[in-house]
């Protein structure tokens, strides 16, 4: 009993170390945001402040860098959610014969390191700007529509996981049906299959945005003059600092507890909707069934 | 008025597996048909074929005498009624019954209009609004086929459309069905694997055992007169006993069997020499009580295996030619049966309720 | 970024245009039409798919991968031949210049050895880190406390990953959180540089991709039944038994998935290293960023890149063999 009890405790201890070491620092580094010290400093505390959320707001850098993120990022869902959908819809018309090889393909951008497709989006796109003669400034040399392209490689790739695993639970012979009832083919496309994923629409489109808005490591190399706000953090956290950081990490943080509260919540009304549904059809299923009027 | 649907030497191949074999077919216009058979019998090819989601590899399908080769199902005059319903989640009851009507331009307030005639039609008026999660198995059905008949088809195809339902609702919507198809008079082609749902509907019935049509005639027909070992022993209850002919005489014909010389029907032309099966239906068996001694053919002596005992009746097992076992039942009159398990008892049948058959494979269990 | 705009509005219209165009040659689309495919999808679906599909695969994928390697084997250099083919970028991460004292490239060749071997031991650091807690999320926890967990866990993933390093340069830094803790309680006379140590950056590295380790190993346990776990405490085996021989073998593609994904992901890390590494010790792909934009030297940055993918596909492959799954269980 007690050796179960040690076990117990020992456990309990080590999940309280794991989440100590998940969000302690981030908790430091909330500190800092309000500490006065120019270096980031959590201890001891000198003074609270917020001088540093108004550093942040008059960071040229940064808010250029933010508005770069957010275009590469709008840019991203528009290029990544049509092609991982595309890519997901043809999953099961490809031959089987050549189905292992297309998803070897298709999944590889999620293996390969972002250096190295930020590398080979650069020096391919490089070379197309030179096979055409292109001006210097056009789209073959512009660290905005290379990012767009570099990230999109990978996004796609996860856009597409989303929509395999939202198609695995649609039911094909809603198609026939629609068809037999004399839908033509884009008609079944729009009026069956797109509202089934309108959820892993969104849910995909939210993915590759927020992927593409924290990528560093593909980014860093197909940005080139261009900056996006990564890439400016990354000039900031390596050539010294200050605590403007971490208020912007205050914010996100912010922004993201806000963001997971509200999904949960609109998590749990939808459960509680599919549950009244469900309550509903029961019920239903006992009255019509038992008392059927005949036709 | 040309005929509903014709099957010409329609065969169906996937690779080397033959689906469908040489079927022939003339299914009137406003006929219940019904495509009978075990599961993997190639009558659901043969219903998607002529709904059009398959071609046949050879052959000719014809809709009112149109061929209807290259067609797509989206063209066809047929509405197929699919197992599991297919009906769309996401839209409402209403919305499902128009999509037909959606999808060819119909405006929305004469689609609604329809949909509520539809509604009426199976009993579900004013319900138009709900969600197709809020409906029970049985209004789902009705809705499937109300969507069906939305789009005004001359063949309504339904793929074993009650498999899903327990077995009080299945019944109840069996005369449903049957009700619907003689107020708007199209066309049914109906797939089943369960021969009551296809006797008591149909108006005529196709058996099939893989990829060939073995049969087509009205339930008492194939009930009574089959014509093929298959058909004997999946419609009902039967009794095969192996043999071969040993005697044709008139419309009878004797085989040589374990239990001795037995006598049927011969319908099908059999001869002296052919290996041949003789069914009896276990309603036609029975003792022979005591030491009567009257019929002196048509005589089964064998050990009693074991007894049902079920109320109105006692069903009894005994020993047979084969490894199946002879079973008939005998009417409860109050005294019990006086037969024990591992007795010799006789049987003995009437020549006219037995049937000489070609030998062939029976049906599995 | 109005050029930007143009491409993608071009290619975009391109698409849409096509087709409208085409139907005018009837006889054209009267024959594809009856390709299954485009029968299956229709003229305007197949098109996009196909061309979706082309795009990516062709335009994103294959063809970048294949000209880096075709351009690694180039000769880069300012003044050099750039149509000629030449292994001497490779050459150069192995035996360096020619003039060099030593014979091999003793720097590179340490840092990719050390890049391969940490990302190893960060990949066993998470996994040993990760595997209790997605067990007991998996199986000691309910419902609403899960999803709390699980929420929990997510969190700090979306902070940025750069300023998630930071964190830990605020932790770790000579008048981080540590060293003044430490001080403070007089265990410490002067701070410990745990940057230069490497410390700071291993254990960022680890933090980096938890998340990546956490989740594939919880979702396999999750679907394991409970009872084949009492089953196995009936049965009178201890507890290390019952991880050894019933959840590690079924947990394995997920296992197998977070190792994956963590190596690939620490040997190709930037970031941390980056901002977390010493000044003096270089991670594989910092010199690869070097080749890029202080050396100049696109070619010999495409070789060190590919030797890098090389060695991600060579763990893959180990890791595939050795867990004896497929490729469709380590991506999702």
């Amino acid at each position: 009993m007690t050796s179960d009890l040690i076990q117990k405790y020992m456990v309990r201890f080590y999940i309280a170390m794991f989440f100590l070491y998940l969000f302690g620092p981030l908790i430091l580094m909330g500190v800092t945001a309000f500490n006065t010290p120019t270096f980031p400093t959590a201890i001891p505390i000198d003074e609270l402040t917020m001088k540093w959320f108004s550093v942040l707001a008059n960071d040229k850098d940064m808010i250029k860098g933010i508005k770069n993120s957010l275009w590469i990022g709008l840019g991203v869902v528009c290029l990544a959610v049509p092609i991982g959908l595309a890519a997901a819809l043809l999953m099961s018309q490809v031959h089987k014969k050549a189905q292992s090889i297309y998803y070897m393909i298709v999944v590889s951008p999620l293996l390969t390191p972002g250096v190295i497709l930020g590398i080979s989006t650069l020096v391919f796109w490089d070379r197309l700007g030179v096979w055409v003669d292109a001006d210097y400034n056009s789209v073959f040399y512009s660290g905005i529509f290379l990012s767009v392209i570099g990230q999109s490689t990978f996004i796609s790739a996860y856009c597409m996981l989303i929509f395999l695993s939202r198609l695995q639970r649609f039911d094909r012979t809603q198609e026939e049906a629609a068809l037999d009832l004399g839908a033509t083919n884009v008609q079944v496309f729009w009026k069956i299959l797109i509202p089934f994923l309108r959820p892993a629409i969104g849910s995909a489109a939210f993915l590759a945005f927020l992927t593409s808005f924290e990528n560093y490591n593909t980014t860093l190399f197909t940005i080139q003059a261009e900056s996006t706000l990564t890439t400016v953090l990354a000039g900031k956290v390596r050539l010294g600092t200050n605590p403007s950081l971490s208020a912007l990490a205050v914010v996100i943080v912010g922004i993201t507890l806000v963001g997971a509260v509200m999904h949960e919540i609109y998590r749990r009304r939808e459960m509680r909707r599919e549950a009244l549904a469900a309550e509903a059809a029961k019920r239903a299923a006992d009255i019509a069934d038992k008392g059927m009027a005949p036709v | 008025m040309s005929s509903g649907v014709d099957l010409e030497h329609v065969t169906i191949r996937f690779g080397d597996f033959t689906a469908v074999d040489d079927a022939n077919l003339a299914i009137r216009k406003g006929e219940f048909f019904s495509f009978l058979g075990p599961s993997g019998c190639g009558k659901t090819t043969i219903l998607r074929a002529v709904s059009g989601f398959n071609e046949p590899t050879e052959g000719t399908i014809r809709i009112n005498g149109s061929d209807m080769r290259g067609i797509g199902p989206n063209k066809r005059p047929t509405a197929l009624i699919f197992q599991n319903l297919a009906l769309f989640p996401l839209m409402s009851v209403a919305d499902n019954i128009a999509f037909g009507l959606e999808v060819e331009g119909v405006k929305y307030v004469e689609r609604r209009r329809r949909a509520e005639e539809l509604l009426d039609l199976i009993a579900l008026s004013g319900q138009g609004d709900k969600m197709v999660s809020e409906l029970s198995g049985g209004q789902k059905q009705r809705v499937a086929i109300a969507r069906a008949l939305a789009v005004e088809p001359e063949v309504l195809l339904l793929d074993e459309p009650l498999s899903a339902l327990d077995l009080k609702l299945r019944q109840h919507m069996r005369s449903e069905l049957r009700n619907i198809q003689q107020r708007v008079g199209i066309t049914f082609i109906y797939i089943t694997h369960d021969q009551g749902e296809a006797l008591t509907m149909s108006d005529r019935i196709a058996v099939m055992s893989a990829g060939v049509i073995e049969q087509v005639g009205d339930g008492s027909t194939i009930y009574n007169e089959p014509e093929t070992a298959f058909v004997a022993s999946f419609v009902g209850e039967n009794n095969p006993f192996y043999g071969k002919v040993v005697k044709v005489e008139g419309e009878y014909a004797q085989i040589q069997n374990k239990f001795g010389l037995l006598r049927g029907r011969n319908t099908q032309d059999m001869n002296v020499g052919d290996a041949a099966i003789l069914f009896v239906r276990p309603e036609a068996l029975s003792l022979v009580e005591g030491n009567d001694t009257t019929p002196a053919e048509n005589i089964i002596e064998s050990t009693i295996l074991a007894e049902e005992f079920e109320g109105p009746s006692i069903h009894i097992h005994m020993e047979g030619d084969t490894e199946k076992r002879i079973s008939f039942s005998v009417s409860n009159e109050g005294k019990g049966t006086h037969l024990k398990v591992g007795d010799t008892a006789k049987i003995c049948f009437n020549v006219d309720r037995a049937i000489v058959l070609p030998e062939g494979d029976l049906a599995d269990e | 970024m109005s050029d930007f705009l143009s491409v993608f509005l071009a290619v975009v219209l391109a698409l849409l245009v096509a087709p409208m165009l085409q139907k005018n040659t009837d006889t054209v689309w009267a024959n594809l039409r009856q390709i299954t495919f485009v029968k299956k999808n229709g003229v305007l679906v197949s098109t996009y798919l196909l061309g979706a599909v082309f795009i990516w695969v062709g335009l994103m994928i294959v063809a970048p991968q294949l000209y880096m390697v075709d351009f690694s084997f180039r000769d880069g250099a300012i003044g050099g031949n750039p149509d000629a083919y030449t292994l001497k970028n490779y050459s150069y991460l192995i035996f360096g210049r020619d003039s060099d004292e030593n014979l091999f490239n003793l720097l590179h060749l340490q840092i990719f050895l050390k890049t391969i071997l940490a990302s190893v031991g960060v990949t066993l650091l998470a996994f040993l880190l990760c595997y209790p807690i997605a067990y007991y999320l998996a199986q000691s926890t309910k419902g609403g406390t899960t999803r709390l967990f699980l929420i929990a866990l997510i969190l700090p993933f979306w902070v940025n990953e750069i300023l998630r390093a930071f964190a830990f340069r605020i932790l770790f830094g000579s008048s981080g959180v540590i060293n003044v803790t430490l001080m403070g309680m007089g265990i410490l006379d002067e701070p410990i540089d745990f940057i230069k140590a490497d410390v700071a950056m291993y254990a960022g590295l680890s933090y980096a991709y938890i998340l990546l380790m956490v989740f594939p190993i919880y979702n396999a346990i999750e679907s394991l039944d409970h009872n084949q776990i009492e089953a196995a405490r009936d049965l009178g085996s201890p507890w290390w038994r019952i991880h050894y021989r019933v959840v590690i073998p079924y947990a394995k593609p997920g296992i197998a998935s977070g190792c994956t994904m963590v190596f690939m992901l620490s040997a190709g890390a930037l970031a941390v290293p980056q901002i977390l590494g010493g000044p003096s010790s270089l991670w594989f792909t910092q010199i690869i960023y070097d080749w890029f934009f202080t050396g100049g030297d696109w070619s010999r940055g495409s070789a060190y890149a590919f030797v890098l993918l090389f060695s991600c596909i060579i763990f893959v492959l180990a890791v595939m063999k050795f867990f004896k799954v497929n490729l469709g269980e380590l991506a999702k």
